[in-house]
């Protein structure tokens, strides 16, 4: 079948903030770049985050990268690579200071300079209080980033093809990858876009979870691609659950909440977080506090009348500080849980956020072809949170997130600006059977007349992943939650749907990611049942502690007959001396 | 819940109808965005965009009961039944719901949406005090996703020519940053019968911005610049 194809230095998939800042890096670098959005790019989920983009500036008090480091490391349940960290923490300052002079509207402090607050697990002195490293712009920061980033593209004239989906990558014999396989969602066009490299930046898939964060689009698209391709994902099982989600809706309430002052009670009205974490409390890492919130209400002091929740308060804080610092919050909170948070406690609960785990790739973006040393999938790049580099290890520090996307964004930026000018890439010819993979998926939806119902086998995924892989986890659920999701994959592989039209088709779009939603939530099931050991996010009843003589190691997915693999953490940085894992008290 | 829906599907229908459903919600579908998802799941044919429903990504506006608003953080309680649902009014509709914003944002990129700041960069933050950078509130937050400029009868009449509010909010609020250099170009790119001057206060804008944000002033502002300019 004929099929159109173009020709392009560089594709970026995914205009959020790791595909926007790649993307400039790429475009002013005076490539041909084609950056594709299933989205117009401010409307990406990096425009949801709130609270802050973190960098030890030190702006207010004492702070600097070491000790920003050591608290991503502790953070991470010593699961994160410690070059990476260094890496990130070190460059945490730059990235921050270039956001800025690009325009982005931070808060100041009375000097003119970026205000910052405190955030969970974010300490001066390795561990001794809480520190002021979020820089924030009022609970808007990741709105405020994501339009400064779109902004200095069209600065840099950056070309984006809006609302075109990829569907696969495109791989040879040799397992180089050599673009990708689009579609334009308003024609139903498919196109080949060859290209000499591919940067994924897909962004997170918290639509795996029944009760989250994520926005609709965020359905692991760049990691369903990469699985199909062979490809593996790595520390699937550890996903955030964020302390603070509206109950009931999900919708998101910014740790700065607590930066700011506020805390948790539970029905007694007893600030609980105290017997949890003695030093910070309320300001613990977000696994701690989700851990401890779930096991009031697993005791029965949750709120509410079905004892089902934790209360959020603030009212302390006055009207005054709430509309200067949590706007977003407070308009929020009326809209989603009917309470005005400068009178009433917000009902929150433990809900899914953030994926630490994604495409395995080194510092500089490049993929990694396995687990066993340091090969990489030549032309192929990820950053963000759909790549695992791995700084966030088994659990992410919050405003860790922005950062993450604006390092490693330029990062991998920078990399494949160098490969391309080294020459090192090149468009290497089209394998004949290039896009066979997604115009048969396609065309076998297309052809459908009966099949699985696309919304239900989505409802079945959702369910089954809160019920059998949320924040505590038992063996024999697992299992059971590894049986169900094996059905779920085989009804995801017979999706079918009415509309056949080839405009805007929204229909056809939800079963293509829910596809990839499906291999995102079985290397998530088989990973977490797997690994044997409690650590950071993943907590398990039979294996409650954190064993770092066999576990201290990343898991690798491959799609193929769930195989895992595994491979060690880094504990050796860059150019400082090891945090050696120690016991994780805050 | 009885709704009355704008279709067509230039693959199928020679004209846009209304179609009406009444659906079964359930008791978590309390945003009318809940209620269009529950009809998708049993009309799958309905379309619309929508992405982070709370309201910050812009991405489902539309005209319900005749005002343009967010689907998702618009109660269905608050509505009177049926409620009548339509594509944002004055855009080419694409299919159902889902209009053409080309030129919406067209109009968005042409005021220079950026900081302008030759000067080199310093090692550190440019300094900006709190209160500059309150001139940015109320400015900044916009989201683009078009409720105001697509209640504005300038803009429709002139989509190609007026900058619409949401673009001259924009405009502004590179103005009101102290940090650009770039505020006369700015003024010189506005100083026009159509792109600025269209606009006539009429206040629409205001009354749908699903953020609460206020163009008109903000237009009035760049009103005020241009006047100051020439005395």
């Amino acid at each position: 079948m004929a099929i159109t194809t173009r020709k392009f230095d560089a594709v970026v998939v995914g205009a959020g903030g790791s595909g926007l800042r790649a993307a400039l890096q790429l475009a002013e670098a005076n490539l041909r770049v084609a950056v594709l959005s299933k989205v117009f790019p401010t409307r990406s989920h990096t425009v949801a985050a709130q609270g802050g983009v973190s960098a030890s500036l030190g702006n207010e008090e004492p702070d600097n990268w070491h000790w920003h480091m050591y608290d991503t490391v502790k953070g991470s349940d010593y699961l994160g690579d410690q070059d990476a960290i260094e890496f990130m923490c070190r460059k945490a300052n730059e990235a921050v200071i270039e956001l800025e002079h690009y325009g982005m509207p931070f808060d100041r402090l009375d000097n003119g300079k970026i205000y910052q607050r405190p955030f969970g697990g974010h300490t001066s002195n390795y561990g001794e209080r809480a520190v002021k490293r979020a820089c924030a712009a009022a609970d808007r920061t990741g709105h405020a980033m994501l339009h400064t980033l779109y902004q200095r593209n069209v600065r840099a004239h950056t070309q984006f093809f809006v609302e075109w989906m990829a569907l696969d990558l495109i791989r040879n014999q040799a397992g180089d990858v050599l673009g990708v396989v689009a579609m334009e969602m308003e024609t139903g066009e498919v196109m080949v876009l060859h290209s000499k490299a591919t940067l994924l930046a897909t962004g997170g898939a918290g639509r795996i979870y029944a009760a989250s964060t994520n926005a609709f689009i965020n359905t692991g698209d760049g990691l369903g691609m990469a699985a199909r391709a062979g490809i593996p994902l790595e520390d699937m099982e550890f996903w955030q659950f964020h302390p603070t989600g509206v109950a009931g809706a999900g919708v998101l309430i910014t740790e700065g909440v607590r930066g700011e002052g506020g805390f948790l009670l539970n029905k007694n009205g007893e600030r609980f977080m105290e017997r949890y974490a003695p030093t910070v409390k309320d300001l613990a890492s977000r696994d701690v506090v989700s851990r401890a919130m779930a096991t009031e209400i697993k005791e029965g002091r949750g709120a509410g009348k079905d004892a089902d929740h934790i209360l959020l308060k603030l009212d302390h804080l006055g009207a005054d500080v709430i509309d200067k610092r949590l706007p977003g919050i407070r308009e929020i909170a009326i809209k989603f849980a009917n309470v005005d948070p400068a009178k009433d406690p917000i009902p929150v609960v433990p809900t899914c956020h953030y994926m630490m785990g994604g495409i395995p790739t080194n510092m500089n973006g490049q993929v990694l072809a396995g687990s066993n040393g340091g090969a990489i999938v030549k032309g192929l790049y990820a950053a963000g949170e759909c790549a695992c580099v791995s700084v966030h290890g088994a659990n992410r520090l919050g405003t860790n997130s922005l950062l993450d996307l604006l390092v490693f964004g330029k990062a991998s930026g920078e990399q494949v600006v160098m490969d391309l000018a080294a020459d090192v890439l090149s468009h290497q010819d089209l394998p004949k059977d290039a896009a066979d993979r997604p115009l048969s998926r396609l065309a076998r939806m297309d052809s459908a007349k009966s099949g699985e119902d696309v919304f239900e086998v989505g409802a079945e995924m959702r369910r089954t992943m809160q019920l059998h892989c949320g924040v505590f986890r038992f063996p024999d659920s697992l299992a059971e939650g590894v049986r169900k999701m094996n059905e779920v994959s085989k009804r995801a592989g017979q999706l079918f749907f009415k509309d056949k039209s080839k405009v805007f088709n929204t229909a056809r779009v939800e079963a293509l990611e829910l596809e990839n939603l499906v291999e995102v939530a079985m290397s998530t099931m088989v990973s977490a049942h797997a690994r044997q050991e409690s650590r950071g996010a993943h907590d398990r009843s039979d294996f409650p502690n954190r064993d770092d003589a066999q576990w201290m190691k990343h898991t690798f997915w491959y799609k193929d007959n769930n195989r895992l693999e595994y491979r060690p953490v880094q504990l050796k940085p860059l150019s400082v001396e090891s945090f050696e894992p120690k016991a994780r008290v805050y | 819940m009885r709704l009355s829906i704008y279709r067509y599907n230039p693959d199928v229908d020679e004209q846009p109808y209304m179609q009406d459903y009444d659906i079964a919600l359930e008791p978590t579908d309390r945003m009318l965005l809940d209620a269009l998802i529950r009809l998708k799941s049993t009309d799958d044919t309905f379309s619309f965009r929508r992405s982070c429903r709370e309201g910050v990504c812009g991405s489902d506006a539309m005209n319900i009961n005749g005002k343009n608003g967010l689907a998702c953080i618009t109660k269905v309680a608050d509505l009177k039944q049926p409620v009548v649902i339509r594509p944002l009014p004055g855009l080419p509709v694409i299919r159902d719901l889902i209009v053409d914003m080309s030129q919406f944002f067209k109009q968005y990129h042409s005021v220079t949406p950026y900081v302008v700041n030759d000067t080199p960069r310093p090692e550190s933050e440019r300094l900006q005090s709190p209160e500059d950078r309150e001139e940015l509130n109320g400015l900044y937050e916009c989201i683009l996703c078009a409720c105001c400029s697509t209640s504005c009868p300038s803009f429709w009449w002139n989509p190609d020519k007026f900058v619409g509010p949401a673009g001259l909010l924009q405009a502004y609020r590179f103005i009101a940053d102290t940090r650009d250099q770039a505020t006369n170009e700015r003024l010189d790119n506005l100083e026009d019968p159509y792109r600025l001057f269209r606009c006539h206060s009429i206040m629409n804008c205001v009354d749908v911005c699903p953020k609460g944000l206020n163009p008109t002033r903000a237009i009035g502002k760049i009103k005020d610049l241009l006047v100051k300019r020439t005395v």
